[in-house]
C-alpha cells in the first residue's frame, strides 16, 4: 500500500488505483460488519452504536 | 494509506465516543425503559431529564426484561461497562471503515492530479457526512430503541443506494467540468428521495416524540462533528504522508 504511495502519481496510475479499490472494500466491508450484519451477537455489540450513526438497525 | 485511513479513522472513534456519551446515550437509554414499558409516556413519566434513573421509579411496575434477574441487583455495573466499552469499540471500528472510504477517494482525487490537504479533507468529510449520515436520515431518520420500522433488508438496500448516489453526486458536483455534470449530479442527489425510503403505513413509537427528535438532532449533530475532525485529520495526516513520500 505504502509503495504506491511513494510512486509518481501519473507513471503508476493502475497500482493507485488498485491500492484505492483495495482500501474502498475494506471499508465498505468493515461498515457492512459493523453497520448491517445481522448475527446476535454482532447485532447486541454494535446496537448503541448503530442507533446513534443511522445504520438500520432491527 | 491504509495507515493515515486507520488513524484518522481511531482518532474520530474516539471522539465520537466521547460525544455519544455526553450527548447521545441517555435518551438513547431513556428511549429503552420506554419500550420494556419500565416508563409510560401517558403516565406522567419524568421527561428526559437529569436522570434517567429517576424516571424509572414512578411507573411502579416493574420491566420485566429490564434489569432483570441474570444480573442480579447490585451487578448491573459490568454489564454496563460491557456495553459501554462495545460502543465505543464499535464506534471506532464504525468511524474507521468511513476513514477507509474517504481515504480511498482521496487517492482517486490525487491519481487525477488533485490535491489533499487539511482544507479538504475537511471539505470531504462533511460531504462523507451528508453521503453516510445526512442523506440517509431524510429518508430514515435515525431511529431510538423501541421505533416499528419497515422491512430491515429493503431499509438496508435504500440506505447503500442513498450512500452510493449522494457521494457520487457531490463528487460530480465538486470535480465535474460542465453543465451535464451538474445536471446527472442532481439527479443522483434527489434520486434516492423521489423513489423515497421503505416505511410502514403507521405509527407504532412507544417514546415521546420530544425524545425521539432529541435524539436524531443530537445524532446528526454529533455526526457532524465527528466527520468534520475525521475529514480535517484524514487530510492532514495525508499531505504530511505524501510529502514526505
Amino acid at each position: 500500500m505504502t509503495n504506491t504511495q511513494t510512486a509518481p502519481r501519473a507513471s503508476d496510475k493502475s497500482s493507485a488505483l488498485t491500492a484505492v479499490v483495495f482500501l474502498a472494500l475494506l471499508g465498505v466491508a468493515t461498515l457492512f460488519v459493523a453497520g448491517h450484519a445481522q448475527s446476535a451477537a454482532l447485532h447486541d455489540a454494535a446496537h448503541d452504536v448503530r442507533h446513534a450513526t443511522g445504520f438500520p438497525c432491527h | 494509506m491504509l495507515a493515515s485511513a486507520v488513524f484518522a479513522g481511531v482518532a474520530a472513534g474516539l471522539l465520537a465516543t466521547l460525544l455519544h456519551f455526553v450527548f447521545v446515550q441517555k435518551s438513547l437509554l431513556l428511549a429503552e425503559e420506554y419500550e420494556s414499558g419500565a416508563v409510560s409516556h401517558f403516565q406522567g413519566a419524568a421527561p428526559a431529564g437529569h436522570d434517567h434513573g429517576a424516571a424509572a421509579e414512578p411507573a411502579g411496575t416493574e420491566a420485566h426484561d429490564h434489569a432483570a434477574h441474570d444480573h442480579g441487583d447490585a451487578e448491573a455495573e459490568p454489564s454496563d461497562l460491557q456495553r459501554n466499552a462495545l460502543t465505543g469499540l464499535f464506534s471506532i471500528l464504525v468511524y474507521t471503515g468511513y476513514a477507509m472510504v474517504l481515504v480511498a477517494g482521496f487517492g482517486l482525487a490525487i491519481a487525477y492530479g488533485r490535491r489533499i490537504g487539511a482544507r479538504e479533507g475537511l471539505l470531504w468529510g462533511l460531504a462523507g457526512y451528508a453521503a453516510f449520515q445526512l442523506a440517509p436520515a431524510l429518508g430514515l431518520a435515525p431511529e431510538l430503541p423501541g421505533t416499528a420500522a419497515a422491512d430491515l433488508a429493503a431499509r438496508q438496500v435504500w440506505w447503500w443506494g442513498t450512500v452510493l448516489a449522494t457521494g457520487a453526486g457531490l463528487a460530480l458536483l465538486a470535480y465535474g467540468r460542465g453543465p451535464i455534470y451538474v445536471v446527472l449530479a442532481l439527479v443522483l442527489l434527489a434520486a434516492p428521495h423521489l423513489i423515497g425510503a421503505p416505511h410502514l403505513d403507521g405509527f407504532a413509537g412507544v417514546a415521546p416524540p420530544e425524545l425521539a427528535a432529541t435524539f436524531a438532532a443530537r445524532v446528526l449533530g454529533v455526526g457532524l462533528a465527528v466527520w468534520a475532525v475525521l475529514g480535517w485529520t484524514a487530510g492532514a495526516i495525508w499531505s504530511k504522508e505524501t510529502a514526505q513520500a
